[in-house]
């Protein structure tokens, strides 16, 4: 079993988490570290990668985790392998590796199941495909034949309105201006505008520095050289504060770990940002204020919830990211970065935060649309910039290229 | 070499930095580097570093002990009545029975974190105060000196007399003091448990979906951390030759100072047996380095607290950590 | 009859309701042990004790709630005694003037948030545990005092402190009312500010609290001064009712502060944790203190007690955690 969170242990060696099952089980025995060296070794050679034995997990990057993880399931000779989610966080090249090794795999005689969000992935690698919805079985579907669109239609059970959006907002006034950013070892030389009403789609491989961008102009990182203007002011931001006292909120693609503060209220996660506006002219937080605040946001997000005293880690995944929004959009922003907003969120419940989003854009903000899914952007976007080992390479109009070319683009 | 550096990178330092210490302290001073003074500094530790042993295995594991002063506090006392009792005994009953008595409370305080899901710094201090009190309340304070002979006799593994007519000597003690420390060592590194204690405090949940028993692992942990109490308090009476009930009391903040000094992490899958030593050693020098520089005995602790905070500021500047008390590592 | 008590519940916390009667079955229990129990004397002798205890809970409170610790308040306010006791002896000792008690208090005041300042700024900006941090502190205080006092008592004040420690307002003790005023202010601050509301967040996630524009690190540095404030208003308090500073004093009380938040309900891993229910888990400590002193037992055997009921508490909130899950289905 590989799960989604990986469940290895970082403070030890690759070999110990490799052959971890040797030190598991029986009774209480002396470890011969030889041993437990070869059979990692002897896992490794069979996935066909090349890891340092002796280094300590966390100084590994999250792919190399990964490959950790398959290699412990190797290493008990299982005969059916279950991966959740495994190329989350892999770039396409180290996917495509990944594939590969579920290909040897199989043909080896070992079972997988593999479990997955990214359609695209799952119709490659599987000969079958089994569908649950909402904790129901609906139906095991050969591979060959199957398509994208059958597959979101059967998650779903609806079909989805897959039409451009795309507007041509050139005429609109600028908002966010980002010119020949550049910050050593993460991007170079990037140039951007954005426009109010306008929402512009940021898309490409792991890896190519979309968030990376995106923390800089949220003020968590400063750039090396390069200039921002907002409302055609230059900012200098000296730390997220700076930013969101200037109009830029952003939202994380972390939303369990850095997006909410899970176990408090639905209500406080809500005001976090706004404490100043919900406060009494004697400094005191006004409870008043703070419940005609989070009333108004859970009307008008169409938020469901049982009480707003009930901790956020009670709502679903979409439901989540609806106080997410509204957290930042109490704020009042002038630009809106969303980094992955959809991730952790069912199918059904994308399209309602796009909706959102579009609405947003209708109503003037100027949108940033961070995602490694192409079609999210070129769906929702007006124009989809496609950023690659740190700068921006191409723009594209939605409305002049079909998808698949898109795709083909960034995926390379 | 390079290897160690990288991968123990707090022991490193630490024993630099005591090596600095020593070059300084046998140049500012003649008795420093004697047979005398190095001999007495390890006679007079190694109760703590017994100590440090048994909850260095509760910090790799996650959690965190209190209450082990208490506990080698009580073991002193019920074991000179167990001994009455079955009429003196030696030193092999008296390592039974201190190491099983510690053994049985740190059983107690495993019970209640894991049947409980108490966390465990509730917990300690809950039996801190209740072992400690009722320890005060029944005996009332009374020293019991009449200790068996067999408990007081000096055993004396090493000795020489210096060129002015003192003696160095190494008492039992230290070896006893050795036995833990290569025992905890062989536990935490070579054994199957001792790995997956490490695995535990790295990654609890991690642990338990690779099958680790996690009760085995509270268990273990606490009851090592207790049978060396027990071990510690039974070294103790035999070093003083009367068992006081409050006389331990305190120190256990000391210990815990020194052994994350020594690298353990508060959060767990952290520490070894040789960063403990160098903790223990590193307080333990500065305290012997300024008393025979002739500063007074007062100014010690104040020293030390300024060190361990110096210390454990510039290791995390080091890491770069970003403070996430106590969760969310991955 | 249940309506109302789920009302009740809600509005004051679960666990309040809960601690009150705990409360009650102590007083009951106790009433019938002793005679002297249910006297004016006995009330007034736990009234005068609370405040010392209570002040420094007050000041433990904080820094847990944040998800961290202050080991070193007992060494603090101690230190701020001895700033105050130094204070006075300049001008006089036991003749010094009332201003003088003004201007060692404020300095007392000050050096109590300073320790706690550096405590706060080396947790803040250099990310150490709080553990450690205030460990290193609590050693180092207790160093410096140790140093200063060469272990001995402090003694000798002016004759007008005397009334500030022992003396009555309107029939209530003044060290109650201290205590009770500082009480009104904590709450206020932990329910009603931007800190406090602030201090709960990064009790339950620090980064996310950081990445929603709150500035952790001055709300952290924030904490462990105001902490440290409080140690001084506990040390100034002692000295005046002990008529004494010694650097040790109360040393142990530490963990006694950490049994009464527990048992007010604060939740260990921070994030939760309300002055009241916490106040309401002191007045049983004491009362259980006093009782137990009444029928002759001693403090050691208070300690034991103490130490038994939080294991109880704890257990007892298991139960209701487990019972809880079947009964009700709600999140």
């Amino acid at each position: 079993m590989i799960w989604q969170d990986l469940a290895l242990f970082p403070e030890m060696s690759v070999a110990e988490n490799i052959a971890f099952e040797t030190l598991v089980g029986g009774v209480p025995r002396l470890i011969s570290y030889r041993a437990l060296r070869d059979r990692a070794a002897a896992a490794l050679a069979r996935l066909g990668v090349d890891l340092d034995l002796e280094a300590r997990l966390n100084t590994l990057p999250i792919a190399a985790r990964q490959l950790v993880a398959i290699a412990r399931a190797l290493v008990s000779d299982a005969r059916l392998i279950f991966m959740d989610e495994p190329t989350a966080s892999l770039t396409q090249s180290e996917t495509d590796a990944l594939l590969e090794v579920v290909r040897t795999l199989s043909a080896r005689g070992v079972a997988v199941v593999f479990v997955s969000h990214r359609l695209a992935e799952v119709l490659e690698i599987s000969s079958r495909v089994t569908v649950l919805r909402d904790g129901k079985l609906v139906g095991v579907y050969q591979t060959e034949g199957m398509s994208q669109s059958r597959l979101t239609e059967l998650m779903t059970g609806k079909f989805f309105d897959t039409v451009v959006h795309a507007q041509d907002k050139s005429h609109h006034r600028p908002v966010l201006e980002v010119e020949r950013l550049t910050r050593k070892g993460e991007y170079e030389d990037v140039s951007l505008t954005i426009r109010a009403g306008e929402v512009v789609g940021l898309t490409g491989l792991i890896g190519a520095g979309r968030t990376e961008l995106g923390h800089t102009l949220f003020g968590m990182t400063r750039a090396d050289s390069g200039t921002i203007r907002l409302d055609g002011k230059p900012l200098a931001l000296r730390s997220n504060r700076d930013a969101v006292a200037a109009g830029i909120a952003y939202v994380s693609e972390d939303r369990l770990a850095l997006g909410l503060v899970q176990p408090q209220s639905i209500a406080d996660n809500m005001v976090i940002s706004v404490l100043p506006r919900i406060s009494d002219p004697s400094g005191l937080i006004s409870r008043g204020r703070k419940r005609d605040l989070v009333g108004k946001w859970l009307k008008s997000l169409a938020i469901k919830i049982g009480r707003p005293e009930d901790a956020v880690s009670t709502l679903s995944g979409g439901n989540q990211q609806r106080v997410v929004l509204a957290k930042w959009l109490a704020t009042e922003p002038k630009v809106l970065v969303l980094d992955a907003p959809t991730v952790g969120v069912d199918v059904g419940a994308r399209a309602g935060i796009f909706a959102i989003v579009r609405q947003l854009a209708e109503q003037g903000l100027a949108i940033l649309l961070i995602s490694d899914e192409v079609p999210e952007v070129y769906f929702n976007a007006d124009r989809v910039l496609h950023m690659a080992a740190g700068r921006i390479v191409h723009e594209y109009d939605p409305r002049r290229i079909d998808l698949r070319a898109m795709e083909e683009a960034v995926y390379g | 070499m390079g290897r160690f550096i990288r991968d123990y990178p707090t022991e490193f330092r630490l024993a630099i930095v005591l090596v600095a210490l020593c070059v300084f302290l046998s140049l500012a001073s003649d008795s420093f580097l004697t047979l005398g003074n190095l001999t007495s500094l390890l006679n007079n530790n190694s109760v703590n570093l017994i100590w440090a042993a048994g909850l260095l295995v509760v910090l790799i594991a996650g959690g965190i002990d209190i209450s082990f002063a208490v506990a080698a506090s009580v073991v002193q006392y019920v074991a000179v009545y167990v001994f009455s009792a079955i009429g003196g005994g030696n030193w092999a009953i008296g390592f039974l029975v201190a190491g099983g008595l510690g053994l049985a409370l740190g059983f107690v305080n495993a019970a209640l974190i894991h049947l409980f899901r108490i966390t465990s710094i509730v917990v300690t201090i809950a039996t801190f105060n209740a072992f400690f009190g009722l320890l005060m309340f029944i005996t009332s304070g009374k020293y019991l000196y009449n200790l068996p002979d067999w408990w007081t006799g000096r055993v004396i593994l090493f000795e020489q007399q210096a060129a002015d007519g003192t003696w160095a000597e190494l008492t039992l003690p230290v070896a006893v003091m050795a036995v833990a420390l290569v025992a905890t060592w062989v536990l935490i590194r070579y054994t199957t448990t001792g790995r997956q204690l490490y695995a535990f405090g790295d990654n609890p949940e991690g642990a338990r979906r690779v099958g680790i028993n996690i009760g085995r692992m509270q268990f273990i942990a606490f009851g090592w951390c207790g049978m060396m109490a027990g071990i510690a308090g039974l070294m103790q009476a035999h070093i003083v030759q009367e068992v006081v009930p409050n006389a331990l009391i305190g120190r256990e903040l000391d210990v815990l100072a020194a052994v994350v000094l020594g690298g353990a992490r508060l959060g767990g899958g952290r520490g070894s047996v040789l960063g403990c030593v160098l903790g223990v050693l590193l307080v333990a020098v500065t305290q012997n380095g300024l008393n025979l520089l002739g500063i007074s005995p007062f100014a010690f602790k104040m020293v030390v607290g300024a060190i361990i905070l110096i210390a454990i500021s510039t290791s995390n500047l080091k890491f770069g950590a970003i403070a996430g008390i106590g969760r969310g590592r991955h | 009859m249940r309506a109302s008590i789920a009302r009740l519940n809600r509005s004051l916390g679960s666990e309040v309701l809960g601690l009150f009667a705990f409360l009650l079955v102590v007083v009951i229990v106790f009433a019938l042990a002793t005679p002297q129990f249910l006297t004016l004397a006995n009330f007034g002798s736990i009234a005068f004790q609370v405040p010392e205890l209570g002040l420094l809970t007050l000041a433990m409170l904080m820094p847990i709630i944040s998800g961290g610790f202050n080991l070193a308040i007992i060494y603090t306010a101690n230190i701020c005694g001895l700033t105050l006791a130094w204070v006075l002896f300049q001008f006089g000792g036991p003749d010094a003037p009332l201003w003088a008690f003004a201007v060692g208090g404020a300095a007392a005041l000050a050096v109590g948030a300073l320790a706690g300042c550096i405590m706060g700024l080396v947790v803040a900006y250099i990310g150490a545990h709080p553990i450690l941090v205030s460990l290193a502190m609590m050693i180092f205080l207790r160093g410096l005092g140790e140093f200063l006092t060469r272990g001995s008592d402090i003694s000798g004040f002016p004759a007008f402190l005397q009334p500030i420690g022992h003396g009555f307002i309107l029939g209530i003790p003044i060290p109650l009312l201290i205590f009770a005023a500082a009480a009104l202010i904590w709450h206020v601050l932990l329910s009603r500010t931007r800190h406090g509301f602030s201090v709960y967040m990064i009790g339950s996630n620090m980064k996310a609290t950081g990445y929603s524009g709150i500035h952790t690190k001055r709300t952290l540095t924030l904490i462990y001064t105001l902490s440290g404030l409080m140690c001084a208003v506990a040390g100034i308090l002692m000295l005046t009712r002990f008529n004494s500073v010694r650097v040790g004093h109360g040393e142990a009380l530490l963990l006694v502060t950490v049994l009464a938040c527990f048992l007010g309900g604060v939740d260990p891993f921070g994030g939760f944790g309300r002055v009241v229910p916490v106040v309401l888990a002191l007045i049983i400590l004491q009362v259980l203190s006093s009782g137990l002193n009444l029928l002759g037992a001693n403090q050691h055997l208070s300690t034991a007690v103490w130490g038994l009921f939080l294991i109880a508490v704890m257990i007892l909130r298991w139960v209701a955690g487990k019972v809880g899950t079947f009964n009700s289905g709600k999140g």
